[in-house]
C-alpha cells in the first residue's frame, strides 16, 4: 500500500497537480490528502486563485493600450534609415 | 492584421520599403516597450532594449520565413534583448524567499495556513484594481523569481523556453517558478482574504 502524502509533498508537486501532469495513481494520492486536510485545500484554493489573478492581470486586452512614445518611434526609424 | 496583410507587409519589409518599416515600428513599439518594462523595471533600459530589439529584427528580416506572426517574432527578440541586459547587470546572489514559502513541521505537515481565500474573489475584483495588486506583488519578488514568473505566466513562454532564456536547466526553471508562485500567493493573500471578509 502506498504511503499517504504529507503537506510538504503535496505542495512540492502542486504545479504538476494543477497543470494535470500527474499520473492517475499520484493524482489519487493528492485527492486523498486534500480530502483529509483543510489547510491544503485552502492552500490550493489560494494557489489556483494566484494563477488566475496573474492570468487575468496579464490578458492582452487588460488595461489601456500600450503607450507609444513618439521620440522612441522616431529614434528607431532614424536608426533604420542610418543602417 | 489578416494573414494576407501580414504577408504583404513582410514582403514589403524584405524589399526595403521604408513605409513598411514605419508601419512595423508604429504597430509594435508600444507592445515591445511594455514587455521590456515588465522584465527590466527600468524605463531607460526598456527604451534601449526596445531599440536594440528592432535593430536586431531589421538585420534578420531577410532571413525571417514568416513561420510566426511578426509580432510574435518581435516579442521573442525583445525578451532576449531584455534578458541579455539582465545578464550584464551586476550579479547579486539569489535572494532568499523562504519567509514567503509555506512552513512545515518535522513530519511534513503545515504549521500555519494563513488567511483564507474565497474561490471567486479574483473574478469579483475590477480589472484595473486586480492588475495593480498583481503587478505590485510581482514587483516585490526578488529579481530571479520575478523574471521567471514574468516570462512564464505573463509573457507566455513555456517552462523550457524560459529555461533557455534564463540559461538554466528546465528543472531549475520549473522549481524557481513554483517557488515564485508560492511567494506570490503569500503576497496576494492579504488582499484577497481581506476582500472576502
Amino acid at each position: 500500500m502506498t504511503s499517504r502524502l504529507t503537506c510538504r509533498e503535496l505542495i512540492e508537486f502542486l504545479d504538476d497537480y494543477v497543470e494535470q501532469r500527474l499520473a492517475s495513481a499520484e493524482r489519487a494520492r493528492f485527492d486523498d490528502h486534500l480530502g483529509r486536510c483543510a489547510a491544503c485545500r485552502q492552500y490550493l484554493t489560494g494557489y489556483q486563485g494566484t494563477l488566475r489573478a496573474v492570468a487575468l492581470a496579464s490578458a492582452p486586452d487588460a488595461g489601456a493600450p500600450p503607450e507609444v512614445p513618439d521620440e522612441l518611434v522616431a529614434a528607431i526609424l532614424a536608426s533604420r534609415r542610418a543602417s | 492584421m489578416t494573414d494576407r496583410c501580414e504577408g504583404e507587409l513582410l514582403g514589403a519589409l524584405k524589399r526595403g520599403d521604408e513605409r513598411a518599416y514605419t508601419e512595423l515600428v508604429q504597430a509594435n513599439t508600444g507592445k515591445m516597450l511594455a514587455v521590456a518594462r515588465r522584465i527590466l523595471k527600468n524605463d531607460e533600459e526598456a527604451y534601449d532594449a526596445t531599440q536594440e530589439a528592432f535593430m536586431q529584427a531589421f538585420k534578420a528580416i531577410g532571413s525571417f520565413q514568416g513561420d510566426a506572426m511578426l509580432s510574435t517574432w518581435l516579442h521573442r527578440i525583445t525578451v532576449n534583448a531584455c534578458l541579455m541586459r539582465l545578464r550584464h547587470r551586476k550579479r547579486h546572489p539569489e535572494t532568499a524567499i523562504e519567509e514567503l514559502l509555506p512552513q512545515f513541521d518535522e513530519t511534513g505537515h503545515r504549521i500555519e495556513s494563513g488567511p483564507a481565500w474565497t474561490e471567486d474573489v479574483v473574478d469579483r475584483l475590477e480589472s484595473a484594481q486586480l492588475r495593480k495588486v498583481v503587478r505590485d506583488a510581482i514587483d516585490r519578488l526578488p529579481d530571479n523569481y520575478r523574471t521567471v514568473i514574468v516570462l512564464r505566466d505573463i509573457e507566455g513562454l513555456t517552462t523550457e523556453e524560459a529555461a533557455v532564456a534564463l540559461g538554466v536547466r528546465p528543472e531549475a526553471a520549473k522549481m524557481r517558478l513554483h517557488r515564485a508562485r508560492q511567494a506570490l500567493r503569500t503576497l496576494l493573500a492579504p488582499h484577497f482574504a481581506a476582500e472576502a471578509e
